[in-house]
């Protein structure tokens, strides 16, 4: 059976720099899977390269057993694969609503809609016609999630959910992530603390300087493992 | 000529220059883009629309209503297939490209036409007149002005209610995140380019109706129009209006004090607002 996202052999480039060395990544329809490692290691670039922003070779990324290696963003996105970005990346001239409703420009269908998002975040709804920037950090994570949402996808890729947030926050944005995968969807999330990548997913890739130095069930490795993995030492 | 009166002529003769301004605040506020060849599309749609009185022998709302589909896929087509191959990180290339298509405006047209000076025919409504109290307004630039309000709220309207309006923004505030919405900023980019080309066109059919053009007279509407957008404000519709009609009521009084003075008292304000508050008086970039 073909896994949901497979990469084999993935190497990146940003001009002459190598990013990425040969990444061999599966993900099984609607597993939860945290990809964790230093900064540089390679983790937004594999996230950028699944979604198109850094082109690829066309069989090196397949979905739902499809090559789409280099494919336009917005042809992945109606393919089902949704990105929340690394900062939230929320535009700045459009209200919380209009951002939230840039994400169904997919025109896939789905359970998510505006309402359905709403009464995840609820204070969304109260600010639906505030300017997305002018929101708190962790409140633009909600519309930065909702967005990515909206286009209904199959797979939700989620870099750096927690950078810059308090822990409350962190945490009420990962309590929502059960109602996320509740019907199927799978997620990838791409994540600096250990501690919450191994409580929320059921398994763990660690990236080192572009190659992936270490994977498992979440529950199954130690902090030591990690540790080696993640820093080399 | 009474002060009230200049003014108010200043304030019309400032609505011809907001459609001259218009499509620039637009590109602009898309697209980052500064187009360079902006008062050659208006002399360029002066020609087309004289070329086809010359043809069928209509009057000038018919040759608009022709030269409107016409402009709009001229523009989507500019920027499809030639501007956007110039857009990026750096603005030299389409600075450049622009510098080069009018060039090639001019030339085509000084060719095709020769330098000698023509008009639109207006069916009269250059010499109509009304009286408003003391102050006498011809019909023409009245219905400049009230066409360059209307267009001016159309596009705000646009960018602030429409579905399009919000795919504008979003591929001018990021291009890339707006790409993973499944947006194609190409052809967003393209649209917006075929909408200024359709401000573009009534600038040219109105300025070949109120006065003569000539194949040279580009870089001079391109000077109006920058002045309008800078002191409006980059980018913000209703502050290239308020630009348009500031500079119309200077340029007037400067005329009204000497007739060689006009222009000059426009570049005067042009550069005392790039002094004083380079940003404009409207720097809002959207909606």
């Amino acid at each position: 059976m073909a896994a949901l996202v497979e990469t084999s052999g993935l190497t990146a480039f940003y001009g002459d720099a190598q990013a990425l060395f040969g990444i061999d990544f599966r993900l099984e329809a609607g597993e939860l899977v945290a990809i964790i490692g230093a900064n540089g290691a390679g983790k937004s670039t594999f996230l950028k390269s699944l979604t198109g922003l850094v082109k690829v070779e066309r069989d090196a990324v397949r979905f739902n057993g499809t090559p789409i290696g280099g494919a336009a963003p917005g042809q992945i996105v109606r393919q089902g694969l949704a990105m929340v970005p690394e900062g939230r990346r929320l535009f700045p001239s459009l209200s919380v609503e209009e951002n939230l409703r840039m994400g169904a420009n997919a025109g896939r269908s789905g359970p998510w809609n505006l309402q359905r998002l709403y009464k995840m975040f609820p204070i969304l709804e109260q600010k639906k016609g505030t300017p997305g920037t002018a929101l708190s950090g962790g409140q633009q994570q909600m519309v930065a999630i909702g967005r990515a949402l909206m286009s209904n996808p199959t797979l939700l890729l989620c870099d750096e959910l927690s950078l810059g947030l308090a822990p409350i926050v962190i945490k009420e944005i990962y309590d929502a992530m059960p109602a996320i995968t509740a019907e199927g969807m799978s997620v990838v999330i791409v994540e600096q603390d250990v501690t919450v990548a191994q409580r929320v997913s059921q398994r763990v890739y660690c990236f080192q300087e572009g190659r992936v130095s270490l994977q498992g069930r979440s529950d199954q490795l130690t902090r030591e493992q990690i540790s080696l993995a993640y820093f080399g030492v | 000529m009474s002060l009230l009166d200049t003014l108010v002529q200043g304030l019309l003769l400032g609505g011809l220059y907001a459609l001259f301004a218009l499509g620039l605040s637009l590109m602009f506020g898309v697209m980052r883009l500064t187009n360079t060849a902006q008062g050659d599309f208006i002399v360029l749609a002066a020609f087309a629309a004289i070329a086809i009185v010359s043809l069928v022998a209509a009057p000038p709302s018919v040759v608009a209503l022709l030269l409107l589909p016409v402009a709009f896929a001229a523009g989507y087509a500019l920027q499809r297939w030639v501007l956007n191959g110039t857009l990026g990180k750096d603005p030299l290339p389409s600075l450049v490209v622009t510098f080069g298509l009018s060039i090639v405006i001019q030339n085509a047209l000084l060719e095709a036409f020769s330098a000698d000076p023509r008009s639109l025919e207006s069916g009269g409504l250059a010499t109509q007149s009304v009286s408003v109290g003391p102050v006498t307004l011809g019909v023409l630039p009245l219905l400049i002005f009230g066409v360059a309000v209307v267009a001016t709220a159309a596009l705000q309207a646009l960018f602030d209610r429409t579905a399009l309006g919000r795919s504008f923004r979003a591929v001018s505030d990021d291009k890339e995140i707006a790409e993973l919405m499944g947006l194609d900023a190409k052809k967003v980019y393209a649209l917006a380019t075929g909408i200024a080309f359709l401000v573009i066109a009534l600038a040219g059919v109105f300025q070949a109706m109120r006065t003569t053009v000539s194949p040279s007279d580009g870089p001079l509407l391109l000077l109006f129009a920058f002045e309008a957008v800078i002191i409006g404000g980059m980018g913000s519709f209703w502050g290239t209006l308020v630009g348009a009609l500031a500079l119309g009521i200077v340029q007037q009084i400067g005329f009204r004090i000497d007739p060689g003075w006009g222009i000059w008292f426009g570049h005067l304000m042009f550069l005392a607002v790039l002094v004083v508050r380079p940003q404009g008086l409207f720097p809002k970039t959207r909606g």
